[in-house]
């Protein structure tokens, strides 16, 4: 492993999307203009509002960074590239870390976008402050980014990778307790929901939401998080095989 | 001139299963020179490619021994010591040119000032100069074909593997590509070169004929003619097939 190469995959990924504006634009602005939408959507309930926009944020860069990552990761597999360079002298975790970083850096300015209007333009008040509501923000769309490189091995083409979305991320969507509180679900999907990483990643943003404090709570959901995109990682590196 | 350096590639008995169970590759067995243009020639789906991945690691091998600068191909060391170019142009289409060689240049393990040195000097080599600030993606074919082959360069490898580096090229750009093959292996370089097209084999100092997944014949271009009483390679192959069946 050399952070060096690293660091040059994590800035050529970085260049590529530079070079793609309309890209980098739906990354940067969908979560904050979701936001905005669902603000006007729910006018006349503003309590409803204040209480479930925090959660968008644990959803909304998960979405986008699976669906760019597969994509990236998917067209690295079949237009050759990655051929190339696993016959060359770097380590797979550098191209993985490579990824991760670029996208943590661009999670991050999604992430205080979208926090910025959360809470400096709609005023929705989180008890536990921008530090922790960026924090979450971020590992959610980590996790995104590394589910997405995961899954993009099981896409033969960008059609399936597209469906791996609606595939893998709604079902958590539904049962995250967005929709509804988690513990009014069949008991089946109640277990589903705990074994899911999207529940925890809005379950931290409920936690910031509603305690000044940093919760215990808080603290193990964002771990799950972390461990998920971890473990994605790992299972990702391992579809990566230099001999077929 | 005898050739005193042991062989770049030796492959012994060498069969390749792919996925699907299908026998790719037969009991080949062939030495490839050192120093020297190799030819793989054969028509499409006669298991050139296959080869291909397995002397450069990307493919595993079912029988059969490959050793490639004395180590078992695939083998870790071999990285910073071969070159792949894939049959597919493959490059980022949304890096400029420069980049693309820029950010290989890294992995091949190249630091500043060397880096900055070789990524001009490979653009001149391949004539590329006045497009390195353009996307890749917006190059013409022959242009990305450069940019493939000029990423296959950029880390001065021992060996050379280039799948169909000539396809598509214009007849002048060929000529061109060619003698940049001749000054490579003058300098010490092996190349291995794949080609359907049977006209470029004549340009190879060795040739390995493959049909079906099995060799055909392994012999320099004026051998393989003169054995088998032909003007040309391709007269030459259509014989051998001939005589196969």
């Amino acid at each position: 492993m050399s952070p060096r190469k690293t660091l040059a995959t994590a800035r050529r990924v970085l260049q590529q999307l530079s070079h793609d504006h309309r890209t980098l634009a739906l990354i940067l602005l969908v979560p904050s203009v979701l936001l905005i939408i669902f603000k006007y959507a729910f006018q006349g309930e503003q309590t409803v509002f204040d209480q479930l926009a925090p959660m968008i944020l644990g959803i909304f860069p998960l979405v986008i960074m699976f669906i760019v990552t597969s994509i990236a990761t998917l067209r690295e597999r079949t237009v050759g590239t990655l051929d190339r360079l696993l016959t060359m002298p770097i380590a797979k975790l550098d191209f993985l870390l490579g990824y991760a970083l670029a996208f943590a850096i661009l999670a991050l300015a999604q992430a205080s976008l979208a926090s910025f209007v959360l809470l400096g333009l709609l005023n929705v008040s989180v008890a536990g402050g921008a530090g922790p509501v960026l924090i979450c923000a971020i590992l959610s769309g980590l996790l995104g980014m590394s589910l997405g490189l995961f899954m993009s091995a099981f896409a033969s083409s960008e059609f399936q990778a597209v469906q791996f979305m609606p595939a893998v991320i709604f079902p958590q969507l539904l049962t995250c307790g967005l929709f509804v509180a988690r513990d009014q679900m069949a008991k089946l999907l109640q277990w589903f929901a705990n074994i899911m990483p999207l529940t925890y990643s809005v379950d931290a943003l409920k936690q910031v939401t509603a305690h000044a404090d940093w919760t215990a709570t808080l603290t193990r959901d964002l771990a799950v998080v972390a461990g998920y995109t971890v473990a994605a990682l790992i299972f990702g590196a391992l579809t990566i095989r230099r001999r077929e | 001139m005898t050739n005193a350096r042991p062989p770049a590639v030796e492959i012994k008995r060498l069969a390749v299963v792919v996925s699907g169970g299908f026998t790719a590759l037969e009991d080949i067995t062939v030495n490839l020179p050192a120093g020297q243009i190799t030819g793989f020639i054969g028509p499409s789906g006669a298991g050139k490619t296959t080869l291909i991945r397995a002397i450069v690691g990307r493919q595993r091998i079912a029988r059969g021994r490959l050793t490639v600068l004395g180590q078992p191909a695939g083998s870790a060391k071999l990285r910073s010591r071969i070159s792949y170019m894939t049959q597919a142009v493959s490059m980022y289409a949304d890096l400029t040119t420069r980049q693309n060689l820029r950010y290989f240049a890294a992995m091949a393990g190249l630091t500043r000032p060397q880096l900055n040195d070789r990524v001009e000097a490979v653009l001149d080599i391949v004539g590329l100069k006045n497009q390195a600030r353009q996307l890749a993606g917006t190059l013409s074919g022959g242009q990305k074909q450069r940019v493939s082959l000029a990423i296959a360069l950029i880390g001065q490898p021992k060996l050379l593997v280039l799948d169909e580096p000539t396809v598509g090229l214009d007849p002048v750009l060929r000529e061109d590509i060619w003698a940049l093959f001749h000054r490579l292996s003058n300098a010490g370089a092996t190349l291995i070169v794949s080609s359907h097209v049977m006209e470029e084999a004549a340009r190879c100092d060795d040739l390995v004929l493959i049909r079906n997944g099995r060799l055909l014949a392994h012999d320099t271009p004026e051998a393989l003619c003169r054995n088998n009483h032909a003007a040309t390679v391709e007269q030459a192959f259509l014989k051998l097939v001939e005589e196969a069946k």
